[in-house]
């Protein structure tokens, strides 16, 4: 397969990170170290060559990351030269800002939006720049890809911006700030063959490997110290996680692809989407919208 | 594999979402869990059929209502192309998502219903995709399978819609049709038995196979400045570069430009990348141009041919789309977005205002309310680097922002 529509993807994520840069006062990347803000960061990187892409990397951290989420995240910071910020969940919680959840579903998932709010107030970001893809939901398919947010992060589905051609209009009033999504038009599999194109290192989760897991209504969920256990049995299977985000709400893949050909075609093959593995979308069929109207990624 | 994004236009009714759902299942595209939880919400509806417009309209109200409301973005891929669908509502009062959804697209389909005929609305489809210029337009004549697959029907159709069509401008828009049934799948992925008299292919085949690149204008070098690239460091010292996409035309090394506005001359020296510098930096591509000499450039600054200028004015006249609540007043200030370049502007004039379906001028009225169309006069503060949009859409589009609400309010067409 030719690579004629990652290129085209490619230009216009690049458009697109060079109109934060050129825009804003001062805007950030969230960097989650999924596949999706690797990608972003890589895309930064070209946007911007031979400078250093002109934005620190924000983590926000909810104290339940997978261990090689974080290995890799440092490495990555030191190999390219970053700036890398990081805002604990942990310190909301004990700020008495955030409410920890309780019972079996228990995830520290929806409190990330506290901890994030605080942060664009705190450094005074006017640009958060996210991986969020419009084909991951359906309440992302009607996202912009400059998303104006209030003072309280809020999304307003019906207030939204026409973005037309390829004007993107980044102005806003005092308090205000915008999320901007580069990757918006691209879908899971455009971010594997693009990964695979460019030969990005990932997370060693992503690939396959063995995991004490538990079997919690019909998904595979990574064992840890941070999940309320229900009496579930642990058992040690061959896994890989196709989405990475807080241990307690992201279910495992049975897999053995070791290689991205391996997963490329696993993907192709798959008849679950990529979401269908996260569990904080399930609570309801307004989930996402909702999390967005709070002021979610 | 090339991409191609399209837009459709419609509601419920017109049988849309049931075409995009035919186009997304029949091309292996939904996945278990996006079924499963279209069947448990259709059952919750009480409905006895799969309700696939539940895929695409994403938002609470939009389920609520069983109507779309906003444009949303469908993707797909065969083994030959990627598409993404701007899936925009059909009636009047959202004019502006349709203008805004075909905005991005190089194909636009319009739905027809076949027992229905031509009716306003189709006329209002294809106003918006002749005014933004959509080089191909796909009239799929649907629910063929409620008129017997009856050939005169789809004969009266298509003779009707080129009769309406004939007022308008031409800008060598091609037009094709295809008679379908998106409920029983006849002609959308697979070739229909039911109508042997059609010759034709596909709506998928058609959508597979169909020049994406027939649009492109490599005739002007067009080159506006998004950002400036200094990296300060000790080993590109001295270092400015002009990041930003070539709208049109093409830049090579050693080539004479010339700075807008400034008319200063100088040559392509590098054209970099991420990836290594090249010799030529082709249409559509994010480039980073280094020139040989030393010139102020910045942000909305233009880098053109000498022998090849676009349009220098403070003065336009331009087609707009209004899409704010907030009606425009003739002599009202906003600010103009062109090529980078964010300008205060004054609507001078309002030449008309132009009914959707019926193409009526009317020449009285002078303020514009939500999804008018009009034809308008705007002086700008400092001039613009323009060509008309149909030479060059990227550079003869704009858009005007509201100072105080910071809105984009119109979208702008060049003539």
């Amino acid at each position: 397969m030719s690579s004629n529509h990652l290129k085209e993807l490619e230009e216009e994520s690049i458009y697109i990170m060079r109109e934060v840069a050129a825009q804003f006062e001062r805007p950030a990347l969230l960097f989650s170290g999924g596949k999706d803000s690797i990608t972003l960061v890589h895309l930064a990187r070209k946007a911007f060559y031979p400078a250093k892409f002109p934005f620190p990397l924000v983590h926000i951290d909810t104290g339940h990351n997978f261990p090689e989420t974080l290995t890799f995240r440092d490495q990555l910071v030191g190999k390219i030269g970053a700036q890398l910020i990081v805002r604990y969940v942990q310190d909301s919680i004990n700020q008495k800002k955030a409410t920890e959840e309780t019972g079996k579903y228990a995830s520290r998932n929806s409190l990330q939006t506290v901890t994030l709010l605080d942060t664009i107030e705190e450094f005074k970001f006017d640009a958060c720049i996210g991986g969020a893809r419009r084909d991951e939901e359906k309440a992302r398919a009607k996202e912009r890809i400059f998303s104006v947010r209030d003072e309280f992060g809020s999304w307003e589905p019906k207030r939204q911006r026409p973005e037309l051609w390829g004007h993107l209009n980044g102005m806003i009033n005092y308090g205000e700030n915008v999320r901007c999504f580069p990757i918006s038009n691209w879908t899971e599999l455009d971010v594997w063959n693009y990964i695979k194109q460019e030969k990005l290192n990932l997370p060693s989760i992503y690939f396959t490997h063995q995991r004490e897991v538990l079997i919690r209504d019909g998904q595979i969920f990574p064992y840890s110290e941070f999940l309320n256990m229900d009496g579930e049995e642990i058992s040690t299977q061959d896994v890989r996680f196709r989405t990475v985000g807080d241990m307690t709400c992201t279910a495992a893949v049975s897999s053995t692809a070791g290689t991205l050909d391996d997963i490329i075609s696993e993907i192709k093959s798959s008849r679950i989407s990529e979401r269908g593995a996260r569990m904080d979308d399930k609570r309801s069929e307004a989930a996402m919208e909702k999390r967005k109207l709070a002021g979610y990624f | 594999m090339k991409l191609l994004k399209f837009s459709t236009a419609g509601s419920v009714d017109d049988g849309k979402s049931t075409l995009i759902g035919r186009l997304l299942y029949d091309t292996g595209s939904l996945t278990e869990d996006q079924l499963e939880a279209v069947e448990a919400a259709s059952k919750r509806k009480g409905f006895d059929y799969l309700d696939l417009s539940l895929l695409t309209d994403g938002l609470s109200a939009e389920r609520e209502q069983g109507i779309t409301i906003d444009v949303a973005h469908i993707y797909f891929a065969t083994a030959n192309r990627k598409f993404i669908i701007a899936d925009t509502p059909g009636h009047v009062e959202y004019t502006r998502n349709m203008v805004t959804g075909a905005s991005n697209s190089r194909l636009s389909i319009i739905l027809i219903d076949a027992r229905k005929g031509v009716i306003e609305q189709t006329q209002r489809h294809f106003f918006i995709a002749n005014l933004l210029q959509i080089p191909e337009i796909v009239v799929a004549i649907n629910k063929m399978d409620l008129v017997d697959y009856q050939q005169a029907k789809f004969n009266a159709i298509k003779e009707a819609f080129l009769q309406f069509t004939q007022g308008f401008p031409n800008f060598k828009q091609n037009i094709t049709f295809i008679p379908i049934s998106s409920l029983k799948g006849d002609n959308v992925v697979n070739e229909s038995e039911n109508m042997p008299w059609y010759k034709g292919k596909s709506l998928l085949h058609y959508l597979e196979n169909v020049d994406v690149n027939s649009y492109v204008n490599k005739k002007d070098a067009r080159f506006p400045v998004q950002y400036v690239i200094r990296p300060h460091s000790e080993e590109f010292h001295d270092y400015r570069g002009y990041a930003g996409q070539v709208i049109s035309g093409a830049f090579s090394v050693g080539e004479e430009v010339t700075v807008l506005p400034s008319q200063q001359k100088s040559k392509v020296k590098q054209v970099v990348t991420f990836d290594g510098d090249l010799e030529i930096a082709e249409t559509n591509s994010c480039v980073t141009l280094l020139l040989e000499d030393e010139v102020d450039i910045t942000r909305g600054n233009m880098l053109v041919k000498t022998a090849n200028q676009p349009q220098i004015d403070k003065e336009i006249t331009a087609d707009i789309c209004w899409m704010d609540t907030q009606l425009l007043v003739q002599g009202g200030k906003y600010l103009i977005e062109h090529s980078h370049n964010l300008i205060k502007a004054m609507v001078r004039e309002v030449d008309y205002i132009v009914h959707t379906s019926t193409l009526k001028k009317d020449t009285e009225t002078k303020t514009i309310k939500l999804n008018d169309i009009a034809r308008v006069k705007i002086k700008t503060a400092q001039p613009l680097f323009f060509d008309a949009y149909e030479q060059n859409q990227a550079n003869g589009s704009f858009i005007l922002i509201n100072e105080q609400t910071k809105n984009t309010v119109a979208a702008g067409i060049i003539v």
